[in-house]
């Protein structure tokens, strides 16, 4: 990117010279994450989940490869080589099904908390559009890793999580049930689903990966935003991204991590559903199939949909759900404001904390069963999450009337910390 | 500019970095440490160490038979052996062995009729004929291998043919009419 | 007129699906007072279990391992005639304190032996366990299917609480409340038993613990229904994680690490930014 105070690497270390002259990869380090990436001085905390997602990204790897050494990928030896094997007889392998399962959920959360950094600060808006739209495919992208990874183990909420999930694609008109039975390489959830959801939830990982290193190259560009939403005007706004964000992220990381040991070691079934301690049976359905809680928000909206209009409801549920998702690759020509942070938007502030609210309703309803209660709820809450991004932002990026901007980073600082 | 200053050299920079120093030596003790149970997950798990030591009925093998069973899933030759195959095996000069050993150091003490050895020839690990009934001795009357015609004596002992090393001892325990492996 | 109707088509899509869903909220809104959902049997009916306070409880919760040996006892004399164990391997008894002979005399004896595929016959023929084995599967013949209790209190919420107020809770009969509104529940169906901790009311499996001293505990404990339940209950929460114990051990060393590796981090952060203003 432009930051033309940014510092150069000029390395002392004579190996570091010899490896640098002739493969670049220090100097890509250094101006990536080291000194040599100038950062806006006044991030705050809300800043560090990138790099946790990082983490959890390089986590979930590492016992993923360890765990796949051990798993039996058929319909009649998965749920034995987790359950007896892997929990019982590999060494420490308790320790790696846990951390495994439960760091797909600490992912998420951290995910979550991301993307809402991102609305409230407008961190999508130019020019960091295509970082945004990155960062769609890659929770697209983690979804579909996280529903195939939930299935290796071959519980009930596994195989019936994967029945109607994979039914979704029946709901398409002409081709539905054709794709389905395609998808699932058979009739129903068995070998052939398994062992290709196997392939491809050790594949995509890496292909997250690369979609990770897309994302922070584009992010490279212009720079890391800031809190204020005013651009880094000169050298006196930023600090070098070593040893500042070195050492503020790695305190985010340990922080993160005693949240995941405590999860891990001290309530790891806390998050996950008994049902999927009883292997799975195809001709017996649970009571209530729900999928694991970062996807609740997601199956509220689906289910929200109870009424046939033209198209029939499940159509109308899936395209809903789709496109609860696909509607954030518009976000950054849905709302024009010209003003990035929410902190000066006193009208979108409103309206995203009404959205955090309003996607933490969802998420509980999609936990409950359909009960009259909570289908009125999730109906109510998913009108208003598409009325947020589909007609309230776009109207507030109109009408609204911004608090006056600081000058520059330096100046907000200088406020806020007396000179 | 008073934040430029403010991004100047510390005043004291040994007394700044000592606390950087020690948060990462201790992180990266830290990452040492969770290597172990990874690297060590890849070890034998409890189900194949519970399979790592096999029990032999021996009160079933007569003098002159073998068995042929399994030991850590590779076959295990169990052979009850005459006196005259003793005797046979004692016979043989020892410096004329391509793997010098005696009966004796082959078997247990007091028990030198037990042999019990891998069923893998040394060469390139095919299963030699001479355990089951019926089966070719070969021109020792050990055991032949029929892959390249390496041939053992009764003592399991190498003599002709390409294989290296004597049939392999693992080791056992004999316990009244019952052989612990491994 | 395309670059208004470009403009236009969030409000198309975010107003399509609203009037869906307006229309879909009418409906269910309708149906909630039309219609109001009546209350089920086992809405009605079923209990949440019992609190059960076992040793192993909590983060710092050990194993009892004279209950667990009981709770073992009271498996293998009450419930392995219909239930499986199939994910517990005999070896992993030693957990309980049982010696390797001990051990290897407990698999010699059990009733169920290992299946093994005679190659020359083509039949299945039956051999005796080892320490190495499996607990052999049951196959029931009757009514239901009585679960492998493996995994049992991991399977269901509040797991171990369930199984023990399951098995103490077949004396408590639906309320004369309950029977007004549900007349059907004052006879049980034919080789059923009611029991309000079941989730569908009516469970196949008779009450296997039906008077005090039907297992012989060797450590003097006195064998009641009540603590037959218990000790069950708690051997199961160890079938279901024998490695419970370490993990929590690992558990509180890992977080005794990390909470000083955060304080070491935070005061390189905090030297780290000494002086700079953010």
């Amino acid at each position: 990117m432009s930051f033309p105070w940014a510092k150069h690497y000029e390395p002392k270390n004579p190996v570091m010279q010899w490896v640098d002259s002739r493969l670049p990869l220090p100097r890509f380090v250094y101006n990536a994450v080291g000194a040599g990436y100038p950062v806006p001085r006044n991030l705050n905390y809300w800043w560090n989940f990138g790099v946790l997602a990082g983490v959890a990204l390089v986590c979930q790897l590492i016992t993923g490869i360890v765990l796949a050494m051990h798993f039996h990928s058929s319909a009649a030896g998965a749920f034995d080589s987790v359950n007896v094997g892997i929990m019982r007889d590999v060494n420490a392998g308790w320790f790696l099904r846990f951390a495994h399962a439960n760091g797909a959920s600490m992912f998420f959360v951290v995910i979550y908390i991301h993307m809402f950094r991102g609305l409230y600060y407008g961190s999508y808006k130019a020019p960091r559009e295509m970082v945004w739209l990155l960062g769609v495919v890659i929770f697209l992208l983690l979804m579909a890793t996280a529903f195939m990874g939930y299935v290796l183990p071959w519980g009930q909420m596994s195989f019936w999580g994967a029945q109607v999930i994979t039914g979704f694609f029946s709901a398409i008109p002409v081709v539905g049930d054709w794709v389905r039975v395609w998808l699932l390489g058979g009739y129903a959830p068995d070998d052939a689903a398994l062992n290709r959801f196997f392939s491809l939830h050790y594949l995509l990982p890496f292909v997250i990966a690369g979609a990770v290193i897309l994302h922070i190259w584009a992010l490279h560009i212009p720079g890391s935003s800031n809190p204020t939403g005013v651009e880094v005007k000169g050298e006196q706004d930023t600090v070098p991204f070593h040893p500042y964000y070195t050492a503020k992220d790695g305190l985010g990381v340990v922080v993160f991590l005693i949240l995941f040991s405590v999860l891990i070691f001290f309530a790891p079934d806390y998050l996950g559903h008994p049902d999927n301690y009883i292997p799975a049976n195809p001709l017996s359905t649970p009571a209530h199939i729900v999928p694991e809680w970062y996807f609740w928000p997601f199956y509220a909206i689906l289910r929200a949909f109870t009424a046939d209009f033209i198209l029939p409801a499940k159509l109308w549920g899936v395209l809903a759900m789709f496109g609860s998702i696909l509607l954030l690759f518009f976000l950054p020509w849905l709302d024009k404001s010209p003003v990035r942070s929410g902190s000066y938007r006193p009208m979108y502030k409103v309206a995203f904390w009404v959205l955090v609210a309003d996607v933490l309703v969802l998420g509980y309803c999609g936990g409950s069963p359909a009960e009259p209660l909570y289908v009125i709820l999730s109906q109510i809450a998913a009108a208003y999450y598409f009325a947020h991004f589909l007609i309230i932002v776009p109207i507030i990026s109109h009408l609204e009337t911004p608090k006056p901007l600081p000058g520059s980073i330096t100046e907000a600082v200088l406020a806020k910390t007396g000179a | 500019m008073a934040i430029k200053a403010d991004l100047a050299g510390p005043e004291n920079p040994r007394r700044r970095d000592y606390l950087q120093y020690a948060a990462v030596s201790v992180a990266a003790v830290g990452a040492g440490v969770v290597v172990f149970p990874l690297v060590n997950s890849m070890n034998p798990s409890a189900d194949v160490l519970a399979q790592s030591s096999t029990e032999v009925d021996l009160s079933k093998i007569e003098p002159g038979q073998a068995i042929k069973t399994s030991f850590r899933k590779q076959p295990l030759f169990v052979r009850n052996l005459t006196p005259k195959e003793i005797a046979e095996a004692d016979a043989v000069p020892v410096s004329a062995l391509r793997d010098p050993q005696t009966l004796e150091q082959r078997t247990a003490k007091g028990h030198t009729n037990w042999l019990i050895t891998l069923g893998v020839c040394t060469h390139l690990g095919c299963v030699p004929l001479g355990a089951g009934e019926g089966e070719n001795r070969g021109p020792f009357g050990g055991y032949f291998c029929p892959c390249h015609g390496s041939a053992y004596d009764t003592a399991g002992r190498i003599r002709q043919g390409p294989a290296p090393k004597n049939l392999e001892v693992p080791k056992y325990n004999i316990n009244g009419a019952i052989a612990v492996v491994g | 007129m395309t670059s208004l109707f470009i403009k236009s088509i969030k409000f198309l899509v975010g107003g399509g699906f609203i009037l869906v869903l307006l229309i879909a909220l009418a409906g269910s809104v309708w149906g909630v007072i039309n219609e109001p959902a009546a209350e089920t049997a086992e809405h009605a009916m079923h209990k949440h279990p019992k609190e059960l306070k076992l040793a192993s409880d909590g983060p710092l919760g050990k194993f009892d391992l004279r209950q667990l040996q009981r709770g073992f006892l009271v498996y293998k004399e009450v419930c392995a005639a219909c239930h499986s164990l199939n994910l517990v391997s005999f070896r992993n008894l030693k957990d309980l304190g049982y010696t390797d002979p001990e051990v290897k005399k407990i698999a010699k004896d059990w009733a169920v032996k290992q299946p093994v595929f005679d190659e020359k016959g083509g039949t299945w023929g039956e051999r005796d366990n080892v320490p190495s084995d499996r607990f052999p599967k049951v196959y029931y013949p009757g009514t239901g299917t009585p679960p492998d209790l493996s995994l049992i209190t991991k399977a269901r919420h509040d797991g171990a609480a369930y199984v023990h107020s399951l098995l103490t809770g077949y004396n408590e009969k639906p309320s004369a409340e309950a029977l007004k509104h549900f007349p059907e529940f004052a006879k049980t169906p034919d080789g059923m038993h009611f029991n309000p901790y079941f989730a569908n009311l009516n469970i196949a499996m008779p009450p296997p613990l039906t008077q005090d001293g039907q297992v012989q505990y060797s450590d003097g404990t006195r064998a009641t229904v009540d603590q037959m339940s218990t000790d069950v209950a708690a051997f199961l929460v160890w079938t279901a994680e024998p490695t419970l114990q370490t993990r929590r051990t690992a558990g509180w060393a890992v977080l005794a690490f990390l909470i000083v590796l955060g304080f070491l981090t935070y005061g390189a952060y905090r030297s780290v930014w000494a002086g700079v203003k953010h």
